[in-house]
């Protein structure tokens, strides 16, 4: 495959046989190496080959291989002729993260912080298998894939400063639970308000570097020390069987036959399924809002306990990492809608964005990338470059590089916990095996992502935060 | 022969399941998908539920019937410890097939160490050649 380099952080493969357009892939020569090993460049060159494609087909410096659109893989599609796709949003929809800020430091917490991570285990269901506090009606659940966080802050879960600090303002309009089918709506009920397991977790953070001291202030973020807590998790089950129901009834509508890959399946946006699909794709994010908004409240709740005191834990942004949207950007001169898949990438937008709270208005977005256990995490901020980088898009997380298999062989959770608290981390699971396979061994260098991120452009770097304690679900 | 064999895969879990017959591998790739989660020959036969789904080719009835079990376990906390009476018919131009999928309910007695979340088409694959082969990778 021709891979021709553009500059330090970006390489171009260009377009040939079915390629409408060209795929550009922000990276280094170090994460270039992983990247060519899978399947993520033939995925992002299957991508640019899609009815509609506007542009470049992009793939984020964490991207690894995904199931038809790679992870990390960012791409647009014309409103009137181009496709929306399932596989291009991924089976956990608006899995994201959400990142509150405390008035601690971390020598406030540190003698509580296995009390703090004890209680919130009790606080938050995690786990597979584990059930929701609530058991809710299928109304309920449907007013909550309406309403989203606001459903959540209506029901004391929140304050309504939490949703102007939530992507979407925590609610997609667009969604229309009517289209769930009777599965997702059953496998929905149990596991609202519960963390998951896989890569999901809530970490408890401090901040060891600020870059930008301007703009981490409007973030909220205020010295080195200072105590943040991160929250990873999705839509659970109700997300997952709405990719799966959708990609079914495309298959069945459209066929598969010329797909390179059959996790490609789509359908036309102004297609009746392919509305279908985005009214009940938003559904599935309305719920994972909700969902981060209970936890929030919950973890808001461990620390008055424990702490005496959650005074000063605002939130500082919430982003989806997983989702497809109806967005105008610059095309060729003109401002146009497009359709934006943004598969386990987050959205970083700069500085007047009508889409992003009139707080950060002045500066550029929140983008919250999480590192993988036991390493950083970064703040970062979307810039205006991006919009014409990759439609205001980086980068969602380490990315892995070596399957869970793997590292189970070569990792032990026992031992990984010992390594952790050795550097003064603690750590709580609900699995050994668990924790082994999400190893930090066996993922991207994070450090090297976001670097790659600041200097093509796509966001730039604000604070680097480090865990003091670690709940993995 | 050996019931089913995982894979190297980057970021998901792959599997190869064998059988003699289809619907042996059918039983072997479910087995191996519960394998992701708990240990399948650990969980009692407590209780049973039918199943029938069906595909338009033998890749999508593989899908459908291995979501399922993921489907079992977030809507009842159902644990499957082996599906029996498998059998896959043609009717018409769809596949079908009914099995009894028998296990039990979740508790703490039982020890859940992986989550699947969803079933994917990615490098899936349905051989014949002395023996039956399905290849699957599954999102974790």
């Amino acid at each position: 495959m021709e891979l021709k380099r553009i500059n330090d952080y970006t390489w171009e493969i260009p377009k040939e046989g079915d390629m409408k357009v060209p795929a550009l892939i922000y990276t280094s020569a170090k994460l270039l190496e992983s990247v060519r090993r899978d399947m993520t460049l033939k995925q992002a060159k299957n991508v640019a080959c899609l009815r509609g494609i506007q542009r470049k087909s992009y793939v984020m410096p964490d991207a690894h291989q995904g199931y038809g659109f790679p992870i990390g893989g960012v791409a647009a599609f014309d409103m009137d002729d181009g496709i929306i796709s399932p596989g291009g949003v991924g089976y956990d929809i608006n899995c994201g993260v959400r990142l509150l800020r405390t008035d601690y430091t971390e020598r406030d917490i540190h003698e509580r912080r296995a009390q703090l991570l004890a209680e919130m285990s009790k606080a938050v269901p995690a786990g597979v298998g584990k059930g929701g506090i609530t058991r809710l009606s299928r109304n309920v659940l449907l007013e909550v894939c309406a309403k989203g966080a606001e459903w959540a802050v209506e029901n004391g879960y929140g304050t309504r400063e939490d949703l102007e600090r939530t992507e979407e303002s925590g609610r997609m309009e667009a969604a229309d639970p009517s289209y769930l089918s009777p599965r997702a709506v059953e496998r929905g009920i149990p596991q609202l308000g519960t963390l998951g397991a896989g890569n999901h977790f809530l970490e408890i953070q401090k901040v060891s570097e600020i870059y930008d001291e301007q703009v981490s202030r409007v973030f909220g973020i205020d010295s080195v020390g200072q105590v943040l807590m991160m929250i990873h998790c999705g839509s659970r089950g109700l997300g997952h069987q709405v990719a799966s129901d959708y990609i079914r009834l495309m298959e069945n509508k459209f066929g598969i036959r010329g797909l390179p890959d059959r996790e490609l399946i789509n359908a036309p946006i102004r297609s009746q399924l392919g509305e279908r699909y985005y009214k009940s794709m938003s559904a599935a994010v309305n719920y994972a809002f909700a969902n981060r908004q209970m936890i929030a409240h919950w973890v808001r709740d461990v620390f008055a306990k424990v702490m005496g005191s959650s005074e000063g834990m605002s939130q500082v942004y919430d982003v989806c990492h997983n989702v497809a949207k109806f967005e105008k950007h610059k095309i060729d001169g003109k401002e146009r809608e497009v359709c934006i898949h943004r598969k386990g990438a987050t959205r970083s937008f700069g500085p007047g964005r009508e889409e992003i709270p009139e707080i950060f208005r002045s500066v550029g977005q929140p983008v919250i990338i999480p590192g993988s256990m036991g390493t950083a995490s970064y703040i970062l901020v979307g810039t205006s470059e991006a919009e014409q980088l990759s439609f205001g898009s980086t980068a969602h997380g380490a990315g892995r590089v070596m399957s869970r298999h793997e590292a189970l062989r070569r990792f032990r959770g026992e031992q990984i916990k010992q390594e952790m608290e050795s550097r003064g981390i603690e750590l709580k699971s609900t699995s050994w095996k668990g924790v082994a396979e999400e190893a930090s061994g066996a993922y991207k260098d994070v450090d090297e992502v976001v670097k790659v991120s600041h200097k093509a452009g796509l966001g730039k770097l604000v604070a680097k935060v480090v865990p003091v304690g670690v709940m993995k679900g | 022969m050996e019931r089913y064999r995982f894979l190297r895969h980057t970021a998901d879990a792959k599997f190869q399941a064998f059988g003699t017959t289809l619907e042996e591998a059918f039983i072997n790739a479910a087995l191996a998908t519960a394998s992701l989660m708990w240990d399948w020959e650990k969980i009692e036969k407590k209780i049973e539920y039918k199943v029938e789904v069906s595909g338009k080719d033998l890749m999508q009835l593989l899908s459908s019937f291995l979501e399922e079990i993921i489907y079992l376990l977030d809507s009842k906390m159902f644990l499957l410890g082996f599906p029996e009476n498998l059998r896959i018919e043609k009717k018409g131009s769809l596949h079908v097939l009914k099995a009894l999928f028998k296990g039990d309910k979740y508790s703490d007695k039982y020890k859940i160490h992986g989550d699947v979340k969803a079933i994917t088409y990615n490098e899936m694959e349905i051989e014949q050649n002395v023996h039956f082969m399905v290849q699957v990778v599954v999102d974790v």
